[in-house]
């Protein structure tokens, strides 16, 4: 792999292989609990409390346009009362779980990557490392397992929150018969559906606290390497967030199919 | 007991550290020395495992750091205490914070035992009544007394320093320097005190490694090295940027 060294794939498949590593290490802290649950319960607060508004705003909005947009589609063809059978159904398995992992990958693990870059290049990780603790333990896993928590409860919220502005948009502005589209959304929208939201927020949650955390704790030295962790964790975070839903949305929907959920 | 046997190390193809061996035995009191940017501290780091070397070894009381991984490092680190060039406080935490940081995570003490050796470690470094200060509102002397109080609240067997004077005036400088002397001779402690200030090396340290072109260059008493009439040495001692104006 030598002549490798020094091109593009070969810094790429070494950033993965480090990201695999950090990964692997946080899981096996995770299992043997060596964090502190306060840190945990702090991270939380940070990842999920103070992510309300963005979610709800981002949620409102997206089920708002979408129903509007699905109206006048549908309306052509005298389908208004499906309307927000497709805005559940988008809102459950790909929208709310995207949207939200898009917005606090934007919020979140661009906060993460400044705080542990900026950590890393006043020295204050090896401080922990002196102290004999392990940057993983004290760091990673307190975040990894806080947005795995927050994330589908995030998502949960923006589905709910798409949902109730499509109705109301639908309803009140569009003038949709309310019975009938009510309805049409529930013999729709399944329970896998909102399975399927909730086990790519899971995922999301993870790929959003390892990306910041990866890119924080290699951070080069200086304000530039602050910033630039900062921006890559985002930017990372994001497309891989956008090309894991493509492969999740073809395993998941076939796993549905085969158990018959 | 620290024993460093031919150490090697290089930053790309900068060779930094190139063939370093030493012996520092336990309560030794150690000055390491050299020129800005002559590996002090890429050494120092070393003994403490947070860097790893090109090859060479480092033993702590006999057990050879370098073939130890992360987590097997935490174990032997909890002999150490290092003081940072920039004293490294955790700028999320209030000073007693700080300094109870390895208490709470390694010990099970109750919060009035943690206040009560808290508030005894920021006695010792002449910083009673700061605990609930945080790291921005204190002076770069008062970081560094911070930063040494939670160095040595879990009282190790041995304390790094790294640069500890620099940037400080004269007079906050000797104040420091009475500390690590105090921190040395109340906990019996090993020191190792890097420093390119000729003053502080002569007062703190019972033994004084002077580190030039990559190796040991002189490992000797502070009086032997001030008396030595080699020209790389006196140089040094004497802050002489060009070696023809050294008069003996």
């Amino acid at each position: 792999m030598n002549f490798l060294a020094g091109t593009w794939l070969g810094d790429w498949l070494a950033g993965l292989g480090r990201i695999t590593l950090l990964t692997r290490e946080a899981i096996a802290s995770a299992l043997t609990f060596k964090f502190s649950r306060r840190d945990v319960l702090y991270q939380i607060y940070f990842i999920g409390i103070k992510s309300q508004s963005v979610v709800i705003v981002t949620g409102a909005f997206t089920g708002m346009v979408l129903a509007a947009q699905t109206y006048f589609q549908f309306h052509k063809i005298k389908m208004d009362t499906a309307t927000l059978a497709v805005v559940s159904v988008s809102m459950c398995s790909e929208l709310g779980p995207v949207l939200t992992a898009l917005m606090v990958s934007g919020r979140v693990g661009a906060a993460i990557a400044a705080e542990i870059g900026t950590m890393k290049v006043t020295e204050q990780i090896d401080a922990l490392r002196t102290l004999a603790t392990h940057p993983v333990d004290y760091l990673v896993v307190p975040r990894l397992i806080a947005a795995n928590i927050a994330l589908p409860l995030l998502t949960i919220e923006s589905m709910c929150v798409g949902i109730a502005a499509s109705y109301v948009v639908g309803v009140f502005l569009l003038g949709i018969e309310p019975t009938y589209a009510w309805w049409n959304m529930l013999k729709y929208s399944h329970d896998s559906d909102v399975m399927i939201g909730m086990i790519k927020s899971v995922i999301y949650g993870g790929i959003i606290a390892l990306i910041g955390c990866y890119k924080g704790l290699s951070c080069s030295v200086g304000a530039e390497g602050v910033g630039r962790a900062t921006t890559e964790a985002v930017v990372y975070a994001s497309i891989t967030i956008l090309i894991t839903n493509f492969f999740l949305t073809l395993v998941l929907e076939q796993l549905c199919v085969i158990l018959g959920i | 007991m620290i024993e460093v046997r031919d150490l090697k190390k290089s930053f790309g193809v900068q060779p930094i550290l190139d063939g370093v061996s030493f012996r520092i035995e336990n309560g030794e009191s150690v000055a390491i020395i050299g020129r800005s940017g002559g590996g002090k501290s890429v050494l120092l780091k070393h003994i403490i495992g947070l860097l790893q070397p090109d090859s060479g070894a480092v033993l702590i009381d006999g057990e050879d750091i370098v073939a130890m991984n992360e987590r097997q490092l935490l174990r032997v680190r909890r002999k150490f205490g290092m003081v940072f060039q920039g004293a490294a406080l955790f700028d999320s935490m209030t000073v007693a914070e700080n300094v109870a940081f390895s208490l709470r995570r390694h010990e099970r003490l109750t919060e009035g035992e943690i206040a009560k050796r808290v508030a005894a470690a920021l006695a010792m470094v002449d910083l009673p009544g700061t605990e609930k200060k945080n790291p921005a509102e204190l002076s770069g002397g008062m970081r560094k007394r911070v930063g040494l109080a939670r160095a040595i609240i879990y009282e190790p067997q041995i304390v790094l320093y790294d640069e500890p004077t620099t940037g400080l005036d004269p007079i906050v400088s000797d104040s420091i320097d009475k500390l690590i002397i105090r921190v040395r001779d109340q906990l019996k402690v090993t020191s190792i005190v890097v420093t390119h200030d000729m003053r502080s090396a002569r007062r703190v340290g019972n033994h004084v490694l002077m580190l030039h072109e990559k190796k040991i260059y002189a490992n000797c008493t502070p009086a032997a090295l001030f008396a030595s009439q080699d020209a790389v040495i006196r140089q040094f001692v004497d802050g002489v940027a060009d070696a023809k104006e050294i008069i003996f």
